[in-house]
């Protein structure tokens, strides 16, 4: 939120800065990297305990309620926190404005794509019987 | 929107290179190295959740791709990976509060990040082979 004297009165009660969405980003990354640390801890104690067991087990551990709606907010928070810092390693390295544009297109697209995959198997493993 | 001026050759400042690595530098760098690779990992999540929707059979075939050598290769370095963006994660969370700039603190926070993140994936992968046998 640089704010110096060369902006309006309005633009400082907006306190949005030059990009017009202020802190947004910055504050859903910390958010979500608060939330990612319990969350890919109970991540990887659910895969622990799901190794070596056959595919029913699997089926029916991943598909129970509590493991369910940890590994549904885990993808949540996760896919979440990759876009803004994917967004931000674009933003950083790619100076062409067209490959830019067509990056973060493809950045968005692609985590959209692996969070709905995601919560799409889960959904169908929670409700399969 | 006509032809685009040949840009004028301006000096460049002198980029990353010219600095001598520093320990909190590389882990800067080691940050976003391994938060892409964990980008792109999670199409092996979403794969693995995928197969085990699909039935016993897709899932069968995944397992034998992440039981071959280079499929444990990438699951090890994926949890490396895993573990330390996390650390590296806490770090920044840390340094957000307005502390841990200091000098020697800077330099601890750096060497604790890599030592955990190292033997936190050792420790994981002992327990996971010594206890319950490894992947299948």
């Amino acid at each position: 939120m640089a704010v110096g004297r060369m902006s309006t009165p309005l633009a400082r009660v907006r306190g949005l800065g030059p990009a017009h969405s202020g802190t947004d980003h910055f504050w859903h990354q910390r958010l979500t990297a608060v939330a990612n640390v319990p969350l890919i801890i109970a991540f990887v104690f659910i895969l622990i305990a799901l190794l070596r067991r056959n595919h029913a087990a699997v089926v029916q551990i991943l598909g129970s309620p509590l493991v369910a709606v940890i590994l549904l907010l885990c993808i949540i928070s996760v896919t979440a926190h990759m876009r803004i810092g994917m967004q931000v390693i674009i933003e950083d390295y790619v100076q062409d404005q067209r490959a830019k544009l067509v990056l973060l297109m493809a950045n968005t697209f692609f985590v959209v794509a692996v969070a709905l995959a995601s919560v799409f198997a889960l959904l169908m493993l929670s409700f399969k019987v | 929107m006509t032809d685009v001026k040949t840009p004028v050759e301006r000096p460049l400042s002198p980029h990353l290179f010219i600095y001598k690595p520093m320990l909190t530098m590389l882990m800067s760098i080691a940050h976003r190295i391994t938060g892409t690779a964990l980008y792109f990992g999670t199409l092996l999540i979403a794969w693995w959740l995928l197969a085990a929707a699909s039935g016993p059979n897709t899932y069968a075939a995944m397992g034998s791709f992440i039981n071959s050598i280079f499929g444990r290769l990438i699951l090890f370095g994926y949890t490396w990976a895993l573990l330390h963006h996390m650390l590296g994660g806490i770090r920044h969370l840390i340094w957000d509060t307005g502390r841990g700039f200091g000098p020697y603190e800077r330099e601890w926070l750096a060497i604790a990040t890599l030592v955990g993140s190292i033997s936190l994936t050792i420790i994981i992968w002992v327990v996971g082979y010594l206890f319950v046998g490894g992947p299948r």
